[in-house]
């Protein structure tokens, strides 16, 4: 009955870390929390990890097994081949406090931004009257257990730590719904979720709803009806850009945006920074626009300043690093620096960004790029590879897949890189990296789908 | 000495259960600087698991409920231990609790008229528990943790600092209480996240740190169980109460092993759920103890009849309290009938539509599903006893929640006397609102009533406290935590578990002298930045010393009542319920001595027909009663009554 597994597991704190090695005894009926205590008992008492109740009812123990957000104490070995290496790192969102403990005091923060029911003051004691019906809606998002797993997929935030501030997430759009179908309270909830909770920011991918262990229905039941609810409701494009731009893909919004409006993104933040030069949304805001224009010498300057104001939180600074070491690679890749100007910068940039990731994969995309840079197809492709399995947002999977393809192609691998590069392009048809790697592409004989028109996402 | 962290606070809470979390709402709510301490995050603490509802006379089902019947209830479930000022206050003010907590924002099922639904529950006259499907602690945790973000977002409007009033400290474990002469002065713990060690200096501390069922291998106790407040109190000299009744819930899963203990709640039964053993009988029939007979249906078509027409019929059996149902499955299983991973079957499968089983029972239908591959809707589960909570705790005064150290008090699980010998479901819950409102109201009169005369806390104190906790960090080549832990549940399990007898009893205790010793020369690698070998290693001695409680109790109450079962004196005695068992630090161990129970007022006796007192009393006890009058079951009786729980 019982066998021996093969884990990794990942160990380290905030400053460093590995995925680590472990064969261990596995029985009958066990789950993935049960492992990690035997491990504790008998390998590594040290090994931190989360839980209390081991019966899926409080929310303690979220992790992410083999890269995908659970539970640890509901998720059963008997998932997984007996000759499978099962990997267990800590939720990819959050700092790391040691091992498979994570820092998920952001939430703790959005919470107190909600603010609370707010009690008829004509109703005494005992005389609520409510329908079943009328409570049912709100029900099923009370019975979230807070294990922000929902919050750790959200491809708004993981990897974005510039979107934190502005953006609640799926677990808070919830508790918004839920007092807003509140048979009793009387506030209007819903805009309040558009205007302070960033509630436009979510693009309807529903990965929420496919990690809640609840089986919440999210995006169905609490943020689509939110969603239709709100009207007319107009953005400053400044904030709206600089809100949606994903780390390493600055235009990824653009698919949405006319061109136009890339270049009046960078006219007000370069205005706002004429004001005060160290605002770093404005220069996180200048570093996509330029991005989006394909402009990623200039972007790498204005990503350098970021680094210089980041600051010493740890994720701001972790964000800017991330996204000057991409843009200076994207501008060698395309022939706007030379390497051997700035591969010091790019090697000492990554590193440091590494330093404060809590994961190894995180950045596996920056260094495929890397890789490619310099010439090593074959690492080019291989973490690629790795990036593409854990990078879920449309914008960041298409560069991963563009540099999969270019390093295919250099590999002689034609059919394949054709392959990858036709999927980018359909995730993301104007991604401006494309526009200077198509040509190396081309030379090779390696040609992707003809570019359509640019789609209007609805964002 | 390393860096220290120090804080001061009016009242201190140890907790961020049910019981803590209203006693830090009702302090702050008077004005004290409010500090909630727990070991895990906000909003994750035990109480989350509780499943199956609060239970309040509310009387929203069933209009005959009143404050009185619950009284009456809650002292026949605990076979007449219970303090009884405690059960009273308890039955008056559980409604109000719970329908405050509406004003919060929870949402509890409702009845057709809109009104809270209340469900089943063993032992509870009438449907009772306020409840939310099978979530009901959950409900109950995020209700008062949202209250308490609502107070801070006050505090942040008022006076611009959202933690300034009521602060928590999550991931914090106090590893020690302070004191200035005999009075409390405060509290030592350490940061799990950095391992910074933090020292609370406050007039008033409130333990509310629940239970003791990690000591246990079967338990459906979540880690936090490790007896700490019970422990700390002690070590500051309070006494704890009858720590030799430990309830054994009688539904836990059995299999796989690795999910053994794992509640399944007891509104499986309240919703028609019926335990079979192998050869498909329903043997509880036959487990319906002389002094329930009268509540109790005596063929399955009346028990059955009672779901529907609950005043023409008598109850089912299932519904026993819950150490008749664990007894009786002990039984079974040890006369062979017992279910192939030894346990028995309890079957809804048969009784209800799927789908309602999947609406009344969501937790139950997911938690089998996800752990067990069975579904409840089609098969029957199996099921056995689990190590579930501790009647047994710190002795308060009723009124204020105080202990015996001024400045010390106790809230929930931890204190004692509440709930006699033995629980009912869902007098827990309650009993938190209730006990933790009046801890928080009587530790800020406490510190009113101390004014400027503040104690203090002693530099040396924390330094032998921050000694003590760090020393399995620097012995090497010690014992393994983990091997010393296995050894206890193995030990607390095998020889002081449901079943008692005076030679296992005294084994265990000898065990528990060489545990005693084994712990401290316990190490653990690593550093203090949350490591769990570490947290274990402290945890140990708590767990050590409440077992020691638990077993010399248990050694010295020679009779069987609620969850304390001798096989050696198998008879319930009229003269042990006179008996409150009293446990304080002797040594390196635990003296027990015994203390005469306060008399219930003859008013409240007045609520119980005498031919029930008559099972529980010795004759001089019933010699003195007044003579019997109509009394309570009167109709007029119990309409007066409700009206004046409504008042
Ligand atoms: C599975 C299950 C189902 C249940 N269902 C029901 C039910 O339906 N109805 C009912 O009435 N009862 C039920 N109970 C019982 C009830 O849930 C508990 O008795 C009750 O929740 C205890 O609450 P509490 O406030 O006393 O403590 P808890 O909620 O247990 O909280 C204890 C707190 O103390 C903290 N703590 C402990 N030690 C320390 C330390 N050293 N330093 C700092 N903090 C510390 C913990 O972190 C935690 O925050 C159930 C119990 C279980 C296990
Ligand atoms: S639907 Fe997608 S974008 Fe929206 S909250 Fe959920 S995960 Fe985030
Ligand atoms: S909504 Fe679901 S996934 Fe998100 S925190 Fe709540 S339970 Fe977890
Ligand atoms: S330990 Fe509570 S959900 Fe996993």
């Amino acid at each position: 009955m019982g066998y021996n597994a093969r884990f990794k597991v990942w160990r380290g704190d905030n400053t460093d870390g590995d995925l680590e090695d472990f064969t261990v005894e596995v029985n009958e009926g066990e789950v993935v929390l049960d492992v990690i205590h035997r491990l504790q008992a008998t390998q590594t008492p040290d090994l931190a990890v989360r839980w209390n109740c081991k019966a899926g009812k409080c929310g303690s123990c979220s992790a992410e097994i083999n890269g995908r957000p659970r539970l640890l104490c509901m998720t059963r070995m008997s998932a997984f081949a007996e000759d499978e290496v099962v990997s267990v790192t800590p939720l990819r969102a959050f700092p790391v406090v040691k091992d498979l403990v994570t820092d998920v005091s952001f939430n703790y923060e959005k919470a107190r931004q909600v603010p609370a029911f707010a009690p008829p003051p004509e109703l005494a004691l005992g005389e609520y009257r409510m329908d079943q019906l009328d409570v049912e809606r709100s029900q099923e998002f009370r019975k979230c257990i807070e294990c922000f797993l929902c919050q750790d997929t959200c491809h708004v935030v993981r990897d974005h730590e510039e979107n934190k501030e502005s953006f609640a997430g799926p677990r808070f759009f919830i508790r918004l719904a839920e007092l807003d179908m509140h048979p009793l309270d009387v506030r209007d909830r819903t805009r309040e979720a558009q205007e302070t909770h960033g509630l436009g920011m979510c693009n309807i991918t529903k990965c929420c709803t496919e990690v809640c262990p609840e089986h919440i229905k999210i995006t169905d039941n609490a943020i689509i009806p939110m969603k239709e609810r709100v009207v007319d409701t107009r953005y400053d494009p400044l904030v709206w850009l600089g809100n949606k731009i994903p780390r390493r893909s600055g235009a990824a919004a653009s698919r949405s945006l006319h061109s136009g409006d890339v270049t009046t993104a960078e006219a007000q933040a370069r205005g706002r920074l004429r004001q005060k030069p160290t605002d770093t949304t404005a220069l996180t805001t200048l570093q996509q626009a330029l991005h989006g224009q394909g402009r990623f010498a200039d972007a790498a300057g204005a990503s350098r300043s970021r680094v210089e104001h980041a600051g010493r939180v740890r994720t701001a600074r972790q964000g800017a690093l991330a996204a000057h070491a991409w843009e200076l690679l994207c501008a060698v890749e395309s022939g706007q620096l030379d390497l051997d100007g700035v591969e010091d910068e790019i090697a000492t940039t990554l590193q440091q960004a590494q330093r404060l990731t809590s994961t190894g994969t995180v950045l596996a995309g920056t260094h495929a790029l890397h890789h490619l840079v310099h010439g090593r197809l074959a690492e080019a492709a291989e973490h690629a590879r790795e990036a593409i399995v854990w990078d879920r947002d449309r914008a960041t999977r298409a560069d991963d897949l563009v540099t999969l393809s270019e390093g295919l192609a250099g590999l002689g691998e034609s059919e394949e890189a054709a392959s990858a590069l036709a999927e980018s392009q359909s995730l993301w048809p104007d991604n401006p990296r494309l526009a200077g790697v198509r040509s190396n592409l081309d030379d090779m004989n390696v040609h992707g789908r003809p570019t359509p028109a640019a789609s209007v996402d609805e964002g | 000495m390393t860096e220290i962290e120090r804080h001061s606070y009016d009242v201190v809470v140890i907790g961020a259960g049910g019981a803590g979390l209203r006693a830090a709402i009702e302090a702050r709510l008077l004005g004290k600087r409010t500090a909630i301490v727990c070991k895990s995050l906000f909003g994750k603490a035990h109480t989350v698991m509780a499943e199956g509802g609060a239970a309040a006379a509310m009387g929203n089902v069933n209009s005959k409920d009143n404050w009185q019947v619950h009284f009456r209830d809650t002292n026949r479930g605990g076979k007449f231990l219970n303090n009884w000022r405690m059960t009273e206050l308890h039955a008056k003010e559980a409604p109000d609790r719970v329908w405050e907590l509406e004003t919060y924002g929870a949402l509890f099922d409702r009845t057709p008229d809109g009104r809270i639904s209340q469900r089943n529950f063993g032992g509870h006259e009438y449907p009772r528990l306020a409840h939310v499907g099978d979530r009901t602690g959950l409900e109950i945790i995020r209700t008062l943790q949202q209250q308490i973000v609502s107070l801070q977002q006050d505090d942040l409007r008022d006076h611009r600092d959202a933690e300034g009033m009521i602060k928590v400290f999550a991931e914090t474990t106090i590893t020690s209480l302070l004191k200035d002469g005999d009075r409390m002065s405060g509290a030592v713990g350490y940061t799990r996240e950095n391992g910074t060690f933090v020292v609370f200096e406050a007039p008033a501390v409130i333990l509310a740190t629940g239970g003791i069922g990690k000591s246990y291998k079967v338990t459906s106790n979540s880690w936090e169980y490790t007896g700490d407040g019970h422990a700390l109190a002690m070590k500051a000299g309070a006494t704890l109460l009858n720590m030799e009744f430990v309830q054994f819930h009688p539904t836990g899963m059995v299999w796989p092993p690795s999910v053994k203990g794992i509640l399944v709640t007891e509104s499986v039964r309240g919703d028609g759920g019926v335990l079979k053993n192998s050869e498909g009988k329903r043997f509880m029939f036959d487990y319906v103890p002389a002094v329930f007979r009268k509540q109790y249906a005596e063929t399955e078509e009346e028990a059955d009849g009672w779901y529907d027409d609950p005043s023409g019929n008598r109850r089912p059996p299932e519904l026993l309290p819950r150490d008749e149902v664990a007894r009786a499955i002990n039984s079974e299983v040890k006369a062979g009938r017992g279910s192939p991973s030894g346990g028995v079957f309890l079957d809804i499968a048969s009784r209800l539509p799927a789908e309602s089983i999947r609406k009344k029972l969501p937790s139950m239908y997911h938690q089998f599903t996800e752990l067990a591959d069975v579904d409840i809707t089609a098969q029957p589960m199996e099921v056995g006893p689990t190590c579930h909570y501790v009647m047994g705790g710190v002795e308060v005064d009723p009124d204020t929640a105080a202990a015996v150290v001024p400045g010390l008090f106790a809230a929930g699980e931890v204190s004692g006397g509440m709930h006699g010998s033995n629980r009912l479901g869902g007098n827990s819950l309650s009993d938190l609102l209730v006990f933790g409102r009046r801890a928080g109201e009587g530790a800020s009169a406490y510190v009113d009533a101390l004014g400027s005369a503040r104690p203090a806390v002693t530099d040396l104190d924390v330094e032998d406290a921050h000694r003590a906790a760090e020393a399995p960090l620097t012995t090497s080549g010690g014992e393994n935590p983990y091997a010393i832990h296995a050894d206890l549940q193995q030990t607390m399990n095998d020889l002081v578990g449901i079943i008692r007898t005076a030679s296992e009893l005294e084994e265990a205790l000898g065990r528990l002298e060489e545990l005693k010793a084994r712990v401290k020369k316990v190490s653990v690698v690593g550093n203090k930045v949350f490591n769990p070998g570490w947290h274990l290693a402290l945890d140990l001695p708590n767990m050590i010393i409440v077992s020691e409680c638990i077993a010399r109790s248990a050694l010295m109450r020679e009779e069987s009542r609620g969850g304390h079962t001798r096989d050696d004196f198998p008879a319930m005695s009229a003269e042990w319920r006179k008996v409150n068992l009293v446990c304080r630090p002797a040594g390196d161990g635990v003296e027990v001595t015994r203390q005469p129970l306060l008399p219930m007022p003859p008013e409240l006796l007045s609520l119980f027909d005498r031919e029930e007192l008559n099972k529980y009393m010795t004759d001089e006890e019933l010699a003195i009663l007044p003579p019997e009058t109509e009394r309570e079951k009167s109709p007029e009786m119990s309409q007066v009554n409700s009206e004046e729980t409504k008042a």
